[in-house]
């Protein structure tokens, strides 16, 4: 029990985290990282030493909090795949460079706010993926195995994430000392 | 070089030590395309800023809390 305390002290942040940006309320994110330490107790058997153990553990929270946002959306279903569209993602037209220092603009606690609203707007299949490829620097093979998805599959998802994400902050970020560019598209 | 073909190559510009065999026809791209070259800086820039703010704090108290509920529920299974 006590080497099983220390992988808690060690990863409870990081679980925290991923609950919070997957079912985007504290309490349920506290439930989550409960119950994926609890399942991990419970299956450490079943951990194979050939992925990270912290892969393993993210990939039951991540589970988790999926069942958590279904049972709060009153049994419909919630999944990695909702609301990810097919289709390409557009390419803007109208491209705004951002201040040279979008973060000198906004003090701390503004500027997280700012940064809470924009990724909750984005659908929990891309949210996931770029929290767990970029905010938590899992590698593109890590984030698909965690997920459960192709590798192609994380690619395009963290690619519209990613635009969908920088297109939003613009609101926030784009120099204020100039209109917004319009550029060619090839 | 169209600007859907850089965009499919964005991860790896995004990771300065990727092999990238296309690498001369993308740096050509960027050189003459403004709308390539602004997407991939604000693209870094919003990765950089999402890894450097800590949006959900686990403070140290609710931590505490969340270790006592989970060493007593394992101790129970």
């Amino acid at each position: 029990m006590a080497a099983f305390e220390k992988l808690v002290r060690q990863y409870d942040r990081q679980v925290f985290r991923i609950a919070q940006h997957i079912v985007q309320n504290r309490e349920d994110a506290e439930d989550v990282v409960q119950d994926a330490f609890l399942k991990a107790y419970e299956k450490l058997d079943q951990f194979q030493g050939n992925s990270k153990f912290y892969t393993w553990l993210v990939r039951i929270a991540v589970n988790e909090a999926l069942m958590r946002l279904r049972k709060r959306r009153t049994g419909r279903m919630v999944s990695i795949d909702e609301d990810v569209e097919t289709e390409e993602g557009s390419m803007p037209r109208d491209l705004a460079d951002w201040s040279p220092d979008p973060e000198a603009m906004y003090g701390q606690s503004e500027m997280a706010d700012i940064l809470r609203r924009t990724i909750q707007g984005l659908p929990p299949g891309f949210r996931v993926v770029f929290v767990l490829r970029d905010v938590e620097g899992l590698s593109t093979e890590e984030t698909a195995e965690t997920l459960g998805l192709s590798i192609p599959a994380v690619k395009s998802r963290l690619l519209r994430a990613r635009l969908q994400l920088r297109e939003r902050l613009s609101r926030y970020f784009k120099r204020r000392d100039q209109k917004s560019a319009q550029v060619g598209v090839k | 070089m169209t600007c859907t073909e850089f965009l499919a190559q964005l991860d790896e510009m995004l990771d300065q030590d990727a092999a990238i065999p296309l690498r001369a026809d993308l740096q050509h791209h960027l050189e003459e395309c403004e709308h390539c070259e602004i997407t991939l800086n604000t693209t870094r820039k919003t990765i950089e800023i999402y890894r450097s703010h800590e949006l959900y704090e686990l403070p140290e108290d609710l931590r505490e809390r969340l270790h006592q509920a989970i060493v007593a529920k394992c101790r129970k299974c």
